[in-house]
């Protein structure tokens, strides 16, 4: 019967493994399994599928030529181009840290390490709109180096250098984060034996080191990339708004959004979606591959992902 | 680590950063210009700045501190804030654990595709977060103007800063209960059924006190990220002074009156609740290690 067919249809399809025929001790009743999974899936449509696709059909509601009308604004262009130049410069920079806070921590043994470990995660539990404030309090007219930066006529708050600041304390540890325990747990036997056999320091870690941090190294850069194209709080504060000049993508959204101009508050937004999507992705394919290949330090590559904050 | 130094003592005498520092003799280079620039850049770009905050914040005095930060306005962010966050991380609890188990433990058409997206709350940048948020829940949205008709409210009101905060929440609980719960050896489920315990036993007496430590992780995580938020949040919050202005909002609102003092008071509040969830958490994930090794 069409019933009985449907329910055997359903119950191989949310069928815990191995026990598609028979229960097992360790598993739940039928109902339980369907429900949980219901449940979840619901909570995952009206949480995390709507809101997606809510940036796409906003940007898209007037049709394809309002939403790139939105899109080549010479506004929106200029906050692409910001936008890149900030994420060009603060990502190089917390590579190099990354790189070299881990091989400090990782490959030797010394005093305070842990409490270095510590302060490097600090950023992360610091809010947004403090890590502006910061900046604020520091470079601002009445910060501590207003005064001698206004001698000089060098302009850092609301202005770029202060976007690119703020963007660099929140983004600060995602490389380190990442290559810490990746290279703690695959040891410095491998650069021993290089440097006893004569190589320099460069070329050990140019050969023997980066083959084998590669795939951690771009996991670092693609989160860290992310967070520093998509980043709002932060950059809000320091910004000061001017467009064309200090507006990065996401406050360009912001404008546009408190301008009532929706499609193209979304057109725009729904790059900076496009750019999560393809994070997501390439995130995927490197836990897909590190799994594949088993190197070590891979293992809780996913659970790492939690500390290390988001746009 | 004090034994192997005692046992092999450094072959020759290091020049005094490392002395200060190095207690075990490395053939490997780099290490002062490792950890030299590693400390300079992180003293330059997040110490001296945060340091910045509390000695702003010291020259309100007690008196300015305190009448900073007991205003109404600002009690009823404080307020908002922490009891919004704790309650979206409380029910980020019960989905995350939801999430975490039908993806370790069963298989249904999607499940991929799930286990990818749980992270687009990290990924996807807080305004588009936003404003999606405010235009799915707003009277004529998607889902507001299904809730509408029932009298509930959602944009514009507290209850937008829960959804919010739900929305942002949502993959710590998951991505630090799911490793966990991958690792919990079928042994201990089927000893416990040998014994004699039904399913739902075995789940809340054996798999629920298993779990706890990267359930409560998971949850002081969701909080304090919760507190700090402030993209996701805003637009859909309608920031109603009293009724719902969130804590980061306030320093906005000060910074703009040039009240940078105020602003500071503020930030001091949220540094220090930070600060005791940061210990919190290293605390708690500590735990979940221990309990990890355990079974």
């Amino acid at each position: 019967m069409a019933g009985s067919a449907a329910q055997s249809i359903a119950r191989s399809w949310f069928s815990a493994p191995d026990v598609s025929r028979r229960r097992l001790a360790t598993s739940e009743p039928f109902w339980v399994r369907a429900v949980l999974i219901a449940l979840a899936l619901a909570f995952f449509g009206l949480f995390l599928l709507l809101p997606l696709a809510a940036v796409f059909a906003e940007a898209f509601k007037k049709g394809w030529s309002a939403y790139a009308a939105g899109v080549v604004h010479p506004d929106a262009l200029a906050a692409i181009k910001l936008t890149l130049l900030v994420a060009a410069t603060a990502v190089p920079l917390n590579l190099v840290f990354g790189v070299a806070a881990a091989w400090a921590i990782a490959k030797f043994e010394f005093r305070g390490k842990q409490l270095l470990t510590t302060l490097i995660d600090l950023p992360f539990s610091v809010s947004p709109v403090i890590s502006g404030l910061i900046y604020i309090l520091l470079f601002g007219a009445q910060g501590w180096f207003g005064p001698l930066l206004e001698t000089y006529d060098v302009k850092i708050v609301f202005a770029v250098p202060g976007i690119v600041l703020a963007t660099v304390f929140v983004t600060f540890p995602f490389v380190a984060r990442e290559l810490i325990p990746l290279m703690q747990a695959q040891g410095s036997d491998e650069e021993e034996a290089s440097v006893v056999l004569g190589a320099s320091g460069w070329t050990t870690f140019r050969t023997v080191t980066l083959p084998n941090i590669k795939w951690g190294l771009l996991y670092g850069v693609i989160l860290c990339n992310a967070r520093a194209m998509g980043e709002f709080g932060a950059v809000s504060v320091v910004s000061g708004h001017i467009r064309g000049l200090t507006n990065t993508l996401p406050l360009q959204v912001e404008i546009l959004y408190n301008e009532y101009n929706f499609v193209a508050a979304f057109a725009v937004a729904s790059l900076l979606a496009l750019l999560a999507l393809l994070t997501l992705g390439v995130k995927s394919f490197i836990e897909w591959r590190t799994a594949r290949a088993g190197s070590g330090g891979n293992s809780g590559q996913q659970n790492q992902f939690i500390e290390r904050g988001q746009p | 680590m004090a034994s192997i130094a005692l046992a092999a003592p450094a072959p020759q005498a290091r020049r005094g950063f490392s002395t200060l520092l190095k207690r075990k003799h490395s053939v490997l280079p780099g290490f002062s210009l490792a950890l030299g620039y590693s400390v300079i850049y992180l003293a330059l770009v997040v110490l001296i700045p945060l340091a910045a905050v509390f000695l702003k914040s010291s020259t309100l005095g007690w008196e300015g501190f305190w009448n900073a930060t007991t205003q109404p306005r600002v009690l009823a962010s404080f307020k908002l804030s922490f009891g919004a966050s704790l309650i979206a991380a409380a029910i980020n609890v019960v989905f995350g654990l939801i999430f975490a188990w039908v993806l370790v433990r069963y298989r249904f058409p999607g499940k991929r595709l799930i286990d990818a997206l749980i992270d687009l709350p990290f990924a996807l940048p807080t305004a588009v977060a936003g404003i999606a948020l405010a235009t799915l829940y707003a009277n004529n949205g998607w889902v507001g103007s299904v809730l509408a008709p029932l009298g509930v409210e959602v944009a514009y009101t507290p209850l937008g800063v829960l959804v919010a905060l739900v929305f942002i929440g949502l993959p710590f609980v998951v991505r630090t209960v799911q490793p966990v719960l991958e690792d919990l050896e079928a042994e201990v489920e089927e000893a416990a059924a040998c014994l004699g315990a039904n399913r739902w036993q075995t789940f809340s007496k054996v798999i629920v006190p298993y779990l706890t430590p990267a359930l409560l992780t998971g949850f002081a995580l969701a909080f304090a990220r919760a507190v700090g938020e402030y993209g996701s949040v805003i637009f859909i919050a309608g920031n109603m002074p009293m009724v719902s202005e969130i804590m980061p909002l306030m320093i906005i609102t000060k910074l703009e009156q040039y009240d940078y003092a105020g602003a500071t008071a503020i930030a001091v509040v949220m540094l220090i609740a930070s600060f005791v969830l940061l210990l919190l958490i290293n605390v708690l994930q500590a735990w979940t290690q221990r309990s990890h090794q355990r079974i």
